[in-house]
């Protein structure tokens, strides 16, 4: 049995990207989210891929959530893609780094560049101090790898965007964020 | 309603809306080109801003739309009405209430929270426009951060006018990277460009989304010996006294008498409520 998508997509992926919007409007802020369990992914990475990829999108799928390659293409149709191509990409830090093959748009089009959908375990604390567009003063998030994230923001405005998932909590991490140690 | 899908727009329209807008989020102040749709009323009525809300829109919220700082106007009327219709979402004209305001030229007097959302019905998103007429070319200037014709621009008011005569849409320098246009809102309003709201900015017939975070360096462009100045009308209200609201200028009647009146029709209609 296929796992299912949204009981009604309209009202439900409304949901799921209002709070995608407010997380990346707020870097390192947590946002809950419901959605199907699906085998491989976690309930907020699920909800993610069901509200933003279509045929138009590559995804890339990381070691554990390519079991989840069957459901991605019966729910949105995204074509299946390598790193260097991948409009949208998932699982663990393990799976994704190193961040070099994605694209990170040009500079006449900086928007052309890939979100990656990193599986995490914790979305609180860490030692990486956030300071930029949506942040009023400071933020914290536990990063896999700071020194890596510190040089995607310094292509800015070039670069990849981010989201954390843990459970069905999702948290942003966009270019426009200078990281740094605390 | 049925027959139309939540929010009048399909799905896969607002998904491609919605990934435009998070990556207008990441790059603050970049026009993110998109492929808008024909909406139920002509360009320059607010398509873009509609489309924006239409993707961002959920059952829970409560919209406001204000054209001009009113809502008693037929856009905002009729915009208001129609996502009544085809979401089922609740209205208000209170600015304090709503959780997304769409807006035609205008910043509510009222300071906006964390929760809301400002949507900005834009007409022409490129600030460079008016100066180069070539799309490519503007796309190159601001990937060379070349900004430096606006810079001129902004010193030929000043050596014919003594003073920065541009009075609404007044370019400002976003996150100290990108020069955007702030949509034609009087620049007294360029100062609540930095705001705990999340703003987004859409233009129909232009094809592009561009949006501010919440707290977003916005500082609206001026020299060291003419800094910026947010300026209004000299006056007072005519019907709540108010001195601190950007005012409209009224004829009054056939002898060219001349008022002022708050434009946010809320932020007058409550002081008055207070006053009584």
């Amino acid at each position: 049995m296929r796992a299912p998508g949204f009981a009604d997509p309209p009202r439900d992926s409304a949901r799921v990207f209002r709070a995608a919007m407010e997380a990346m409007a707020r870097p390192g802020t947590a946002y809950a989210v419901t959605g199907p369990e699906v085998p491989g992914l976690s309930p907020a990475a699920a909800v993610l891929l069901l509200t933003l990829t279509d045929p138009s999108t590559p995804v890339y799928l990381g070691r554990a959530a390519a079991r989840a390659r069957d459901w991605l293409t019966f729910h949105t149709g995204a074509p299946a893609a390598e790193k260097s191509a991948a409009m949208f990409a998932l699982g663990a830090w393990e799976d994704l780094a190193p961040l070099d093959p994605y694209p990170v748009g040009t500079p006449d089009y900086p928007d052309r560049s890939a979100t990656l959908i990193v599986e995490t375990s914790a979305l609180r604390g860490g030692d990486a101090r956030l300071t930029g567009p949506g942040i009023e003063t400071e933020a914290r998030l536990p990063l896999p790898d700071r020194a890596a994230f510190a040089r995607n923001a310094g292509l800015y405005p070039l670069g990849l965007d981010f989201y954390f998932t843990c459970g069905s909590a999702l948290a942003a991490l966009p270019r426009s964020t200078a990281v740094e140690a605390r | 309603m049925s027959g139309y899908n939540f929010a009048y727009l399909d799905e896969p329209t607002k998904k491609m809306i919605r990934r435009a807008i998070l990556k207008g989020l990441a790059i603050p102040g970049y026009q993110v080109p998109f492929a808008s749709r024909e909406m139920p009323m002509p360009y320059g009525w607010g398509t873009g801003g509609v489309q924006v809300t239409a993707a961002v829109l959920t059952p829970e919220d409560r919209l406001k739309v204000i054209d001009q700082g009113a809502d008693d106007t037929t856009n905002a009327v009729s915009i208001r009405s129609f996502f009544r219709k085809v979401a089922g979402v609740a209205t208000t004209t209170r600015t304090r209430e709503a959780t997304i305001i769409q807006t035609r030229h205008r910043i509510p007097e009222t300071p906006l929270t964390e929760g809301q959302i400002l949507v900005y019905q834009v007409p022409i998103p490129e600030p460079l426009r008016f100066l180069e007429p070539r799309e490519t070319e503007t796309r190159r200037m601001h990937a060379l951060e070349e900004y430096g014709l606006m810079h001129v621009k902004l010193y030929e008011d000043i050596a014919r006018h003594g003073a920065i005569a541009t009075s609404y849409a007044y370019p400002a320098l976003v996150n100290g990277r990108h020069v955007f246009d702030p949509s034609p809102i009087p620049r007294f309003d360029n100062p609540k460009l930095e705001s705990p709201a999340i703003q987004l900015f859409g233009a129909g017939r232009e094809q592009r989304i561009y949006a501010l975070p919440p707290y977003t360096r916005v500082q609206s462009l001026d020299f060291d010996d003419h800094p910026f100045e947010a300026s209004k009308a000299e006056g007072a209200c005519a019907l709540c006294g108010a001195t601190e609201s950007y005012l409209d200028e009224i004829v009054a009647d056939d002898r060219g008498t001349r008022r002022f009146q708050c434009s946010d029709t809320d932020f007058c209609a409550e002081r008055r409520a207070g006053a009584a």
